[in-house]
């Protein structure tokens, strides 16, 4: 093993709070409960029933509902004889050609493009960790899929348009398209999709960065530190 | 006290922010890189307190155009008229459309100001080596965080207002300046906070729990 990696403990269970760096012993679990740390009160770990097959199912909806809920418009609306109509996209768009490119940039990142990669890393990490050995690219993805999330705000969107919506009905009548309640669904199916997914349980099966390199480790080759 | 209540700074660990392994520096070595997913280690964040700094003035810099220009243009038969975050606040409310009055509120005015000031009261406890209250700390760090995303919802409203009322000559709706730098305001306290090592909030503690063993 190369200096520039560190050594794995022997201990896999042993582990640092994120929040406040307490160093401790994670517990083994029952299907459904959850680890806190004795000092910060952040959760830790939580097992979950069936990580993997739940939560493709979940990330295959949500692809699927995020594709409808693209592709249709979302909201129209209708006054004196005259009709307009959008959809998500429609919206950045709109507001790209009113010279205002960077919100057009925000909008279209937390608003489609984060989702998206949100959904799609999902759907690649639970389907590649099917495999007795995870390849590393899995890792690179579960690494970074904590950005998407941060980022992607389909929730918020969903309360703005709304609030959007109730604003422009008091001068024109308002059509909610199909687009809104899908995404009124996938913001359920993301929530759930997360909530099903069990981090921890795919890094240990992940093959390991350092593994290539010639053994020469002062505690636990890491294949044997994992149960 | 055994490890059990020592932080992985003093014992010389790291725990890797991509995978959650606790791993130990190579020999001769301070720092390295997750020996699981490859992920450059650090005991603390790098140059947490300046990153956050930085993002958090630029935040309460933008703050200021941000409320006090329009977000959103009018034009109709009978004029121009332009509205800030406050007027748009004051224009929703009425018996019936007082609840969304009052999201706008929370979100676009209550939501990024608690969020400067939070964060800068971290900062400084951190800065003066504060050991009391960490418990309330991390968790006023954690509700930052969780909350912070909703500020968004105001320019989801404009933007979509503006894309779908377009029925010149009659109405239209454009979106104005102050949208940039709310939307700006936003950007730049959300990555405060995740510039920001929950970590430091205990480090003096553990420091003076090491000074009086």
């Amino acid at each position: 093993m190369p200096d520039s990696y560190n050594r794995p403990l022997a201990d896999a269970a042993l582990l640092a709070c994120p929040d406040c760096d307490l160093v401790q012993r994670l517990p083994a679990l029952a299907l459904g409960a959850s680890a806190r740390c004795p000092r910060c009160d952040r959760e830790l770990w939580r097992r979950r029933a069936d990580p993997l097959d739940r939560t493709l199912a979940l990330a295959l909806a949500a692809a699927v509902l995020f594709v409808v809920a693209n592709s249709v418009p979302m909201l129209g609306l209708t006054v004196v004889g005259r009709a307009a109509e959008t959809t998500v996209v429609g919206g950045a768009v709109q507001l790209w050609s009113d010279a205002r490119p960077f919100v057009a940039a925000l909008v279209l990142c937390t608003a489609v493009i984060a989702p998206a990669l949100q959904i799609g890393s999902m759907l690649a990490i639970v389907l590649g960790a099917r495999r007795p050995r995870p390849a590393r690219w899995v890792g690179a993805l579960l690494r970074h899929h904590p950005t998407t999330r941060i980022w992607s705000m389909i929730e918020v969107m969903l309360l703005g348009v709304l609030v959007a919506l109730i604003k422009i009905a008091d001068y024109a009548t308002v059509v909610p398209g199909v687009a809104l309640y899908a995404l009124g669904a996938l913001v359920f199916l993301l929530a759930g999709m997360q909530a099903s997914f069990d981090a921890r349980e795919v890094w240990r099966r992940i093959e390991w960065a350092a593994e290539a390199a010639p053994a020469g480790v002062d505690a636990g080759a890491p294949a044997e530190a994992t149960p | 006290m055994s490890a059990a209540g020592a932080s992985a700074l003093a014992l010389g660990l790291q725990g890797c922010e991509g995978c959650g392994l606790l791993s130990r520096p190579a020999p001769n070595r301070a720092e390295g890189r997750c020996p699981r997913c490859d992920t450059t280690l650090e005991f603390r964040k790098p140059h947490s307190l300046q990153r956050t700094w930085a993002y958090l003035i630029a935040a309460a810099i933008c703050y200021v155009p941000a409320n006090l220009l329009p977000v959103l243009t009018t034009t109709t038969a009978r004029g121009v008229e332009s509205d800030t975050i406050l007027q748009g606040v004051v224009l929703l409310w009425s018996p019936t459309g007082w609840p969304l009055s009052l999201i706008v509120l929370v979100a676009s005015i209550m939501i990024p100001s608690a969020k400067i000031l939070a964060l800068a009261y971290l900062l400084i406890g951190v800065q003066r080596r504060a050991a009391a209250n960490d418990a309330q700390r991390v968790r006023l760090y954690r509700s930052v965080r969780f909350v912070g995303r909703w500020s968004m919802v105001d320019v989801y409203v404009d933007t979509f207002t503006a894309a779908l009322v377009q029925l010149q000559p009659l109405m239209s709706v454009q979106p104005g300046p102050g949208l940039l730098f709310f939307a700006a305001v936003v950007v730049l306290t959300m990555l405060a906070a995740e510039s920001f090592d929950p970590r430091l909030i205990w480090d003096a503690a553990d420091r003076s729990e090491v000074r009086h063993a």
